[in-house]
């Protein structure tokens, strides 16, 4: 409250009483002003530029930075996902569609499970990098790395489909980074996951 | 007839020249704003991005090219054209350097020496107006016409302060011709140290007649999107901007001729070089001077924001004019006094 008896409105005693004064001259002038604005400008000359050349100089990230999802194979080669959709369902930006389909007889060295996405797509201009897919997958198969979404022309550009997601056998992306003991121990409690099935609440008595 | 040709070689040199400052002063911007601003400019095109102004000029050249429906076409495409033409004309009576002798006969390194060379320079710079002003007229927008409404009011304000600050000098020297002053200058001291305050004025004008900031109103983005060039584009809209740039180099040329002692640098005669070498090393003077102008343009455009447009009219009737005619007044009580004016 204000120490002034007379103004009972005054919330803090905070505010300053502005007074309008006369200009000096030197201020009407203006020059003395341009000269020190000048100054400023001129010193700045001699610092150094904060600019990042971006393409050949990377900013340091963090190592468990969230960019550019992989759809994980396993060793012998086979995708892992199973197009269970747990991901889409998961995703709070609605980025991810799949299709889904059988596998054949031949084709077990391709997929790993019975069931794969012949189609999976994700926009990356939708999503939000929360890794939340990353975390509801119960086949450790999509992951988030520290690779850069490129900038594209268009906006179908940015719709990535397999070809650009899952990993190749002769160039495998590595994600221990993100996927440690810890993690695949958390993964496993299945109260804190998203993949929790009607079996195992009825297990667990809830149903 | 080795004069002709002489001259028609100093034509093509000067005209070169001013292309090229004007090309790489816009290099030399952006360098600068980038640095002043701890950035570091481009560097794309080229080491230290020295390529750039050439990719910009093919840009500027390849671009497609519209005219607005209802506009005067003809005056549209004249108005960057006469901007241009003036920018360039200025260059003719601005003495580059001292004479140099080829086979015998001795040249002046100046493509004419009218002996009214200050009276040409500001007829032509009052020109100079009418490039911006039909320019935003043809275009049949009300942006481009505010824009040239307000750069012909400022102009022709400043000219007249402009005008005033140089009777002062003339008054001095007694003569209209460039070569004349910058010779006065070579004898006796550089004029700015016996006109300080029409240097000042000439200066704030010129930034104003260059439309540079801080008075670069006729072309605020803020209010004005463009201002006169908002309908202009690819190589039209290139020449209005390059205009801008040559004049800011010509200006620079004025000043440095007016007032800082032209290409006359202390102590030349007693160095002892051949005329020709005398000359060289002057014009290198002289445009070493004219570039120290051209860089005090960037550093003030890239520190002062730009007026309030009441505040210009206010500064260049109320402020400079009477002080131009104060230093008229003090500069023929002083003549008077020491017995120059006869
Ligand atoms: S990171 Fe988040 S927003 Fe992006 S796809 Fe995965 S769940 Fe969706
Ligand atoms: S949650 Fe995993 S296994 Fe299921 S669809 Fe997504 S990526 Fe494939």
């Amino acid at each position: 409250m204000t120490n002034d008896p007379n103004d009972k409105f005054m919330l803090t005693n905070r505010s300053k009483v502005m007074e309008k004064k006369q200009m000096t001259l030197a201020e009407r002038l203006y020059l003395p002003a341009i000269a020190g604005g000048m100054s400023i400008t001129f010193r700045h000359i001699f610092k150094k530029s904060a600019t990042v050349q971006y393409p050949e100089q990377l900013r340091p990230i963090a190592p468990v930075y969230r960019g550019h999802h992989v759809l994980k194979r396993d060793e012998a080669g086979a995708e892992r996902c199973t197009a269970c959709g747990l991901c889409a369902v998961a995703c709070p930006a609605e980025a991810i569609t799949m299709t889904a389909a059988e596998r054949k007889k031949d084709e077990e060295n391709l997929y790993r499970e019975e069931k794969y996405a012949a189609v999976y797509e994700i926009n990356m201009l939708r999503c939000i990098f929360c890794g939340l897919c990353e975390e509801a997958c119960p086949k450790e198969a999509i992951f988030l790395t520290d690779r850069i979404i490129p900038s594209n022309y268009g906006r179908n550009g940015f719709v990535f489909g397999k070809d650009k997601l899952v990993e190749t056998m002769d160039n495998p992306v590595d994600v221990t980074k993100r996927q440690t003991p810890a993690v695949i121990e958390f993964k496993k409690d299945k109260f804190h996951q998203h993949n929790i099935t009607i079996n195992d609440l009825v297990d667990l008595g809830e149903h | 007839m080795t004069i002709l040709i002489f001259k028609i070689i100093l034509v093509l040199a000067v005209f070169g020249l001013t292309m090229l400052i004007a090309m790489y002063s816009t290099w030399a911007e952006r360098k600068l704003s980038a640095v002043m601003q701890d950035r570091v400019g481009p560097n794309r095109a080229g080491p230290m991005g020295l390529l750039q102004p050439l990719a910009d000029g093919i840009k500027m050249f390849t671009k497609e090219e519209l005219i607005p429906e209802g506009s005067n076409r003809f005056l549209f495409i004249i108005g960057p054209g006469i901007a241009m033409l003036t920018a360039l004309i200025t260059g003719a009576v601005i003495p580059w350097g001292g004479d140099v002798s080829i086979g015998g006969e001795s040249f002046a390194l100046q493509i004419t020496d009218i002996n009214i060379g200050v009276l040409y320079l500001f007829g032509v710079v009052s020109i100079g107006v009418y490039g911006i002003m039909i320019g935003g007229w043809a275009s049949n927008n009300k942006y481009s016409l505010l824009g040239a409404l307000r750069a012909s009011s400022q102009m022709i304000s400043y000219e007249i302060a402009m005008g005033l600050s140089m009777i002062s000098l003339i008054m001095m020297t007694g003569t209209l011709s460039l070569r004349e002053i910058v010779a006065q200058q070579d004898a006796g001291f550089a004029n700015v140290l016996y006109q300080p305050l029409a240097f000042l004025i000439f200066m704030i004008c010129a930034f104003a007649e260059t439309n540079r900031a801080p008075f670069d109103l006729p072309e605020c983005e803020t209010e004005l999107i463009g201002g006169y060039h908002t309908e202009y584009s690819s190589m039209k809209l290139g020449l209005f901007l390059f205009a801008e740039y040559i004049n800011m180099f010509i200006s620079s040329a004025i000043m440095v001729s007016f007032f800082w002692g032209g290409y006359n640098f202390p102590f030349q005669h007693e160095l002892g070089l051949s005329p020709n070498a005398l000359a060289t090393v002057q014009t290198v003077v002289f445009f070493l001077k004219v570039f120290g102008f051209i860089f005090l343009f960037m550093w003030v455009r890239w520190t002062i924001p730009r007026f309030r447009y009441d505040q210009l009219m206010n500064l260049g009737w109320k402020v400079l004019l009477p002080l131009s005619l104060l230093n008229i007044f003090v500069t023929g009580v002083v003549m008077y006094l020491t017995g120059k004016l006869n």
